[in-house]
């Protein structure tokens, strides 16, 4: 299956701030059980935005100013934690269509490009200036320019950067890797004939 | 100048480098459980792909199943279906299943190495992320998400770009009492929760060498709660003798080239790294988390950290953590009241772990006010324990002695905290909610610190205790 490119996304933003958001945090284990991905996205930050009896508790999620919104904004180390990709699995199906921070971890961010999600990174000065661009005024319409690693966000313009595999991989819409890993079928052969463990160890 | 142990194996499974710039990489072992697979399973169905290699791949149940009676039907429905999904896929496709009735089943990060099926030199890929454990053998394993399943399941292979790598020499002799989980915690508190980012960490020195296959996976399980995708250890005369014997473990003849083999993966002597980083584990002090993240982990005689002593970067997190926790900084741990004692988890549930918490109990009884639980990491853990007569400590001490499964580590299982519980734990993370409580409260420590807790009532230094 040949992917699409993805070279530009633009929308509202909506700022998640504090360093080290985990995935535990972006979606509870308890909402994990299930055998599809659909309609994660009621639970994403749940017990960030809801206290014990339900009561809204102020995130970001349920701010009406960012209704509709589909670029969050974080800081340090986002989507550390468990694999699960039912954490961008969730932010996606509540509408999240890109995720700019300072840093990424690994796992979700490589997560995040193998569903067609940009992260891109910003300075620690630039995060703050878009997370309060954002909170003055809402309606700013942010845009990611892949290419030219460069976001907008209305007037103003900010440097980003993406490890150059994730940035090549959504540019050349081979995001979706499976494909590309099969056009390799003779290549894989030849590797697993000299795997030692996978011919008796009697490979030279 | 000579090879690290990771570019050697990189080298030997790189099958070519893709257009984006990654690496295809050969995967040479693949563990499936049933929470982060069926919706793998089911994109291969809706692309009519088959599985490459069926018989390079295993499953087990381990997430969701109750530990407390694991007879089926579950009472849980949900959890049932996630089973019963598992069972379907493995069967469709050929994949060997370890399942409940198979005596094999227990935490995936446990049973590979156990049956033999984590080996040196080996690239090893599970839907988890503490897959880094099976790095304690010198294989390069990798946490990975639903898609990455998708894509090694149908073509063994994952498209991935080579980490840089940092060598953690850790030497010293460690005192009685200083267990392995000391140590990784050390690492993380020291290096921070984001400091392996991009990195795969290499654990060497004395200190790591004169470690057992099952300390060693304790240290190489909790590399991604320091950021560090993958960690590992080179092989040794240690991991040979542990692989030797067991079911999938090369027989006779083909054992002796197998060692041969393993033996050449190893780092070399003068190896390169991109970084090194030095740690003395003689003064080492049990240690113990105070927050929400491993990273947030102190001596067990330390004072909490004041905010204005952290760096700017860790203050909003610290804050954050002393505000979930009702803790304050200045503080210390020791004499903190548990509400409950958690043994087991892949980090912490191997029979050396159970070994040494049973020495702390024995004859003893668990506070009052405290619920304390053991779940042995796999049947074959439960049965050897029992044949040494481990579970009868437990229960006679007061501890519920359960089936094997992941349990109190991540409560997508009966097993969880209510409101704000406070819990001595042998696990990973003491992310918020983590236990199953959003308000519910972790503190990381060895298995023989929460053996101690348990029995106290509260956190107590287990080095008075040996």
């Amino acid at each position: 299956m040949n992917a699409s490119s993805i070279s530009k996304v633009s929308g509202r933003g909506i700022p998640v701030r504090g360093n080290d958001i985990d995935t535990d945090r972006i979606i509870p284990a308890r909402y994990m059980k299930a055998i599809t991905f659909a309609g994660l996205g009621k639970y994403a930050f749940i017990d960030e935005r809801l206290d014990e009896k339900g009561n809204k508790k102020g995130h970001p999620f349920d701010d009406p100013r960012f209704a509709g919104a589909s670029i969050l904004i974080g800081n340090k180390n986002f989507g550390c934690g468990s694999s699960r990709e039912h954490a961008p699995q969730a932010l996606r199906d509540w509408g999240i269509t890109a995720v700019i921070a300072e840093s990424f971890a690994e796992i979700f961010a490589g997560n995040c490009t193998a569903m067609g999600i940009p992260v891109v990174t910003v300075s620690e000065a630039d995060a703050v200036a878009l997370a309060e661009a954002v909170e003055a005024a809402p309606a700013t319409e942010i845009a990611i320019d892949l290419k030219a690693e460069r976001i907008t966000a209305g007037a103003k313009s900010f440097s980003c950067a993406a490890p150059h595999a994730y940035r090549n991989a959504l540019l050349d819409g081979s995001w979706d890797s499976t494909g590309s890993l099969l056009e390799g079928a003779e290549e894989i052969k030849r590797t697993a004939s000299r795997i030692p463990y996978l011919n008796h160890f009697q490979t030279a | 100048m000579g090879k690290n142990l990771l570019n050697r194996v990189w080298d030997l499974h790189k099958v070519r480098t893709l257009a984006s710039g990654q690496d295809q990489l050969f995967i040479g072992l693949h563990l499936v459980h049933e929470v982060t697979s069926p919706q793998a399973f089911q994109m291969l169905a809706d692309r009519k792909l088959p599985v490459l290699h069926p018989e390079r791949t295993f499953a087990t149940v381990d997430h969701i199943v109750p530990t407390a009676s694991q007879h089926r039907p579950f009472t849980d429905t949900m959890a049932e279906d996630m089973l019963g999904a598992l069972e379907k896929n493995t069967k469709k496709h050929g994949i060997k299943f370890f399942d409940l009735a198979s005596n094999n089943q227990g935490i995936v990060h446990v049973i590979g190495p156990e049956l033999g099926l984590t080996q040196p030199g080996m690239t090893i890929a599970c839907g988890d992320s503490h897959t880094s454990t099976h790095g304690a053998f010198g294989a390069i394993a990798f946490g990975i998400g639903t898609s990455q399943i998708r894509d090694v399941l149908a073509s063994q292979c994952m498209a991935i770009s080579r980490p840089k790598v940092r060598k953690i020499n850790v030497f010293g002799k460690r005192k009685p009492g200083i267990y392995a989980k000391d140590i990784i915690l050390k690492i993380i508190a020291s290096l921070g929760v984001n400091g392996g980012i991009g990195y795969a960490y290499e654990y060497a020195g004395e200190a790591i060498s004169a470690l057992s296959m099952e300390e060693r996976m304790t240290i190489c399980n909790m590399s991604i709660e320091g950021g560090a995708r993958v960690g590992y250890v080179n092989p040794d005369e240690t991991t040979f003798e542990y692989i030797k014997g067991r079911d999938f473990a090369p027989k006779g003849e083909e054992f002796d080239r197998a060692v041969a083999f393993w033996r050449s993966t190893a780092s070399d002597p003068d190896a390169t790294f991109d970084d090194v980083y030095d740690l003395d584990v003689s003064s080492l002090e049990p240690m113990v988390t105070w927050g929400i993240n491993p990273g947030q982990a102190i001596g067990v005689s330390d004072h909490f950290p004041r905010l204005s002593d952290l760096p700017l970067e860790y203050r909003e997190v610290a804050h954050r953590a002393y505000e979930h926790m009702g803790f304050s900084e200045g503080q210390t741990i020791k004499g903190q009241k548990i509400d409950v004692a958690f043994i087991g988890s892949c980090t912490n549930s191997r029979i050396s772990d159970l070994r040494e918490a049973a020495k702390i109990v024995k004859g003893k009884k668990v506070a009052k006010s405290v619920r304390a639980l053991v779940v042995p990491g796999s049947m074959r853990i439960a049965n050897q324990a029992k044949s040494e007569g481990l579970d009868e400590i437990f229960r006679e001490a007061g501890f519920d002695w359960r089936g094997a499964g992941c349990s109190m580590c991540l409560a997508m299982n009966p097993d969880k905290l209510n409101g704000r519980e406070i819990c001595a734990s042998s696990s990973n993370r003491n992310f918020i909610g983590r236990q199953g409580s959003p308000t519910g409260r972790t503190l990381l420590m060895s298995p023989a610190m929460v053996a101690s807790a348990a029995i106290a009532g509260e956190v107590v230094d287990v080095r008075a205790r040996l």
